[in-house]
């Protein structure tokens, strides 16, 4: 499919910033339209009171993680009645939900909207199996798909782990305790009718993030997810050589552009590589005595402990990732749970992706033109998506990809990646541990870096370096049946998925 | 029958074996197929027409060896079943 | 003059190809104690085709088997080459020190090779810190490891992570080296999880004259290379009193201390340093 053969109601990426020229888009807030007793225990009468039914499109978030089990629970119910042309809107999927792979093989969901999605769903819908489209946004690019109508919610099903009688809720405590549940915000708002889902009902709940005036229902259930899926243990860094030094090489090019000063803010990625780039910003931070401002995006145990020592004033947090940063938000006032559209809708012009001084991001490519994917492998196999990626690469003053230059003889660097997730304006640096490649749009960058000590080269050099070590994979033949559309944050379709 | 095996299965290793053939025969299998089956065969063909062997079997497992690494454990696989 | 020498082994080609990356002054490829024995044969074939395949901005340095077994004559048939810059050698003693070093020659001589492959002897047994003396002048010696783990196992003493029972070795080895203008390294520091332990047992040894230490783990080479090189105060001290040193005359006085022609030419060797470890 070439951009111009998009279908109806699509447009084509043009830039970054394009869509500034376009003014903001707000359907109308949504109200709970149930003024009566809301609470619920059973899915089959969810299903039938809201009269859910064919062609409808059902909304979830992805807090629970890969303990979630509500998701699997409205799949149950989909399954048992036979329902077809289901839209979904799950604001990531993973491994435990693989139910979905039997739905989209017999025709009940034939479209979905996600920002990320990891496991054998992926290679159903990359085998073309689903009837229509793929569609994944960014975290932020949801929030406003959301606000503006592009994607319309008959029902949205926010699990809430700990709520009222009334729907008002959050996260911090209960069995199934999984800290912020800012990606449900804009489902709260907007979907025609919501469903507030929980295993641990309260009489009242103080300073909700989930607001009962908006909940037409309250389904209680058993058990929300497993708890071992929902959280990670503690979320560790890498003890691997070459990602240490990756982060160390990071840490000390953050340091020479001025980044690490007071007031500096940070947004880190969850695990390995990325988490030790925080480790040795904070040793630097320690030894100059500075102090940031704040760090935003999913939080982990590592920042939260970086709070707890005075070395950052606040967290600002869409996503607990580990039960440290479940702990931390419930009980240190500084630690906040923020919503989708305070994190990074495009439009909120002081969305705290805009505000970041630095962010740190992993890629599995990136091309000539510092074009990054996040979304696919080389062969173009769905097996992550931009999360946050997009947003923080272009709000953020400077971002940065830290990845090995090579993955078992595959280098990281192509003439042009299997699937764009983010566009190269947003990409500054490459670190790898065999050298720095900045761009060339970034010559402010590259004018603090003159006199450096560390290795920096041009994207093209690094290349190079990187073939010469492998030699030249050869290229691979690629499908030109669509299943997919990878989504700008603006909706804009920047790339295509294609079957494998 | 004459086999000879050297290498291993760890990451950026490959694991060749050989065996006596009365032609020439070659099996690769890779974790980078797609993109390095054509080099990888390339360099057991070049290091086969040094080694001036043009009858064997040769099965390589490979876990995304370089170039030299492949030529190392052919090299030292045929010098195995030599020796025996 | 190398800060830091870390431990590869030399069968395994992941940790071969990303050795470059760890910053190390020089890389010992193993193919004694981390090559099991039905291996030793893979593995210099292995590295042979390593070396040949690629260029070095570290030192390489190969440690053989003993030149007493076969393997060990083998591994010098099979890698010795332009691209070697010297060989380890373990149990070193006066006599399989000069054997080897004749044998370097006569491969060189033989492979039309344009220099002089060096000799590091791997000190560890007692016998090999007795002869450390005239070791030290031997042909292409260009510095001693010393290697605890054997030697206190030659001594039947104990081993311990504060290295008490190595303090007299470890001076002796320093001093002889000092005296021959080589270099001391010091033996590694084992327990890769301990980063504290580590920062310590380099700075005993540093304090003792070592000029340098092996590492056994890459996440080891960052503070090796800090303890071993000079400070940025002492680089930026001692580029004072070399300018300084440009203007005077014989003795003079900076910053009330007096300075003089040792204090010169310690000033001037670190300024070198500094350039060697890429510090200026």
């Amino acid at each position: 499919m070439k951009m111009n053969m998009l279908p109806e109601g699509f447009r084509p990426f043009v830039k970054a910033d394009d869509y500034l020229k376009y003014p903001r888009k707000s359907i109308p807030i949504v109200y709970a339209q149930n003024q009566g007793p809301k609470l619920q225990t059973s899915i089959k009468e969810i299903f039938d009171i809201l009269g859910i039914k064919d062609g409808m499109t059902l909304s979830f978030h992805h807090h629970l993680r890969n303990g979630d089990e509500v998701l699997n629970m409205v799949m149950r119910e989909i399954q048992a009645r036979n329902l077809k042309n289901i839209t979904l809107a799950p604001s990531s999927l993973f491994p435990n939900q693989r139910l979905m792979c039997e739905l989209i093989e017999n025709g009940n969901v034939t479209r979905i909207y996600t920002n990320y999605l990891n496991g054998d769903i992926g290679k159903t819908i990359c085998q073309g199996k689903m009837k229509d489209l793929l569609i994944m946004d960014t975290h932020g690019g949801r929030s406003y798909a959301i606000e503006s109508g592009d994607i319309k919610i008959d029902v949205a099903f926010i699990a809430t782990p700990c709520c009222d009688q009334e729907g008002n809720g959050h996260g911090k405590i209960g069995p199934s305790a999984c800290g912020s549940l800012g990606y449900a915000i804009p489902d709260m708002l907007y979907a025609k009718r919501k469903v507030a889902v929980t295993d641990y009902l309260v009489p009242s709940v103080e300073d909700p993030e989930i607001q009962g005036r908006y909940i037409d229902y309250v389904l209680k259930v058993d058990k929300l997810g497993e708890q071992s899926g929902i959280v990670s243990g503690t979320t560790k860094i890498t003890r691997d050589p070459i990602g240490l030094k990756i982060a160390s090489d990071t840490a000390k090019l953050l340091d020479k552009l001025g980044l690490i000063e007071n007031g500096f803010s940070m947004q880190t990625g969850a695990g390995g590589t990325t988490l030790a780039v925080a480790k040795y910003v904070r040793d630097l931070m320690i030894k100059k005595g500075v102090k940031a401002k704040f760090a935003c995006g999913g939080i982990t145990g590592y920042f939260v402990q970086m709070l707890e020592e005075g070395l950052i004033e606040d967290l600002y947090d869409v996503q607990c990732f580990d039960l440290e940063a479940v702990r931390s938000i419930g009980v240190n006032s500084n630690h906040h749970a923020i919503s989708a559209f305070e994190y990074a809708n495009p439009y909120e012009e002081n969305a705290r992706a805009n505000q970041l001084d630095f962010v740190i991001l992993g890629a599995t490519e990136i091309d000539l033109d510092f074009n990054v994917n996040v979304t696919t492998t080389s062969h173009g196999l769905v097996i992550g998506g931009s999360g946050g990626h997009a947003d923080t690469a272009h709000g953020a003053k400077v971002s940065i990809i830290v990845t090995p230059l090579i993955k078992t003889r595959i280098p990281i660097i192509k003439e042009r990646v299997t699937t764009i997730t983010t566009p190269g304006e947003d990409i500054d640096i490459l670190v790898t541990e065999q050298g720095i490649a900045i761009n060339p749009l970034r010559q402010d960058l590259l004018s603090k870096l003159q006199n450096s000590k560390l290795k920096i080269y041009t994207i093209e050099e690094l290349y190079k370096k990187a073939l010469a070590m492998t030699g030249v994979p050869s290229p691979l033949k690629r499908s030109e049946d669509v299943v997919g559309l990878v989504r700008y944050r603006d909706q804009t379709v920047i790339d295509f998925l294609y079957r494998i | 029958m004459k086999v000879g095996l050297a290498g291993s299965l760890e990451s950026n290793d490959c694991l060749i074996t050989v065996e006596e053939h009365d032609s020439l025969e070659i099996v690769i299998e890779s974790i980078v197929y797609d993109f390095f089956s054509t080099q990888i065969k390339k360099v057991i063909m070049d290091t086969l027409n040094e080694l001036k062997i043009s009858h064997l079997k040769v099965f390589c497992n490979d876990k995304g060896a370089l170039d030299y690494t492949i030529k190392a454990r052919l090299i030292t696989a045929i010098r195995r079943m030599e020796k025996l | 003059m190398s800060r830091s020498y870390l431990f590869i082994p030399a069968n395994r080609p992941g940790m071969m190809q990303s050795a470059a990356c760890f910053s190390a002054d020089a890389v010992i490829f193993d193919l004694e104690d981390s090559v099991a024995i039905t291996e030793k044969d893979s593995a210099r074939i292995l590295l042979q085709e390593f070396l040949t395949a690629n260029t070095f901005d570290y030192e390489v340095v190969v440690r053989i088997n003993s030149l007493d077994q076969n393997d060990g004559i083998l591994d010098l048939e099979t890698i010795v080459g332009p691209k070697v810059d010297a060989i380890m050698l373990p149990k070193a003693t006066v006599e399989n020190v000069q054997k080897l070093a004749y044998r370097l020659a006569n491969f060189e001589k033989a492979r039309k090779i344009n220099k002089e492959i060096a000799i590091i002897p791997l000190v560890e047994t007692a016998i090999g810190v007795l002869e450390v003396e005239e070791i030290v002048c031997l042909d292409r010696v260009k510095g001693i490891l010393l290697g605890a783990e054997d030697l206190t196992s030659d001594m039947e003493i104990e081993r311990n992570k504060t290295g008490e029972e190595i303090t007299y070795p470890r001076a002796r080895i320093a001093f002889a080296c000092h005296a021959a203008k080589v270099e001391a390294i010091d033996t590694p520091f084992t327990d890769v999880n301990d980063d504290e332990g580590l920062v310590a047992d380099a700075l005993r040894a540093r304090k003792l004259g070592m000029t340098g230490k092996s590492a056994i783990h890459p996440n080891q080479i960052p503070v090796i290379n800090e303890i071993y090189a000079p400070s940025e105060k002492q680089i930026a001290q001692a580029l004072r009193i070399v300018e300084a040193a440009s203007i005077h005359q014989g003795v003079f006085s900076l910053d009330g201390n007096m300075i003089d022609k040792p204090i010169i030419d310690r000033s001037e060797k670190i300024i070198s340093k500094a350039k060697r470890y890429d510090l200026l």
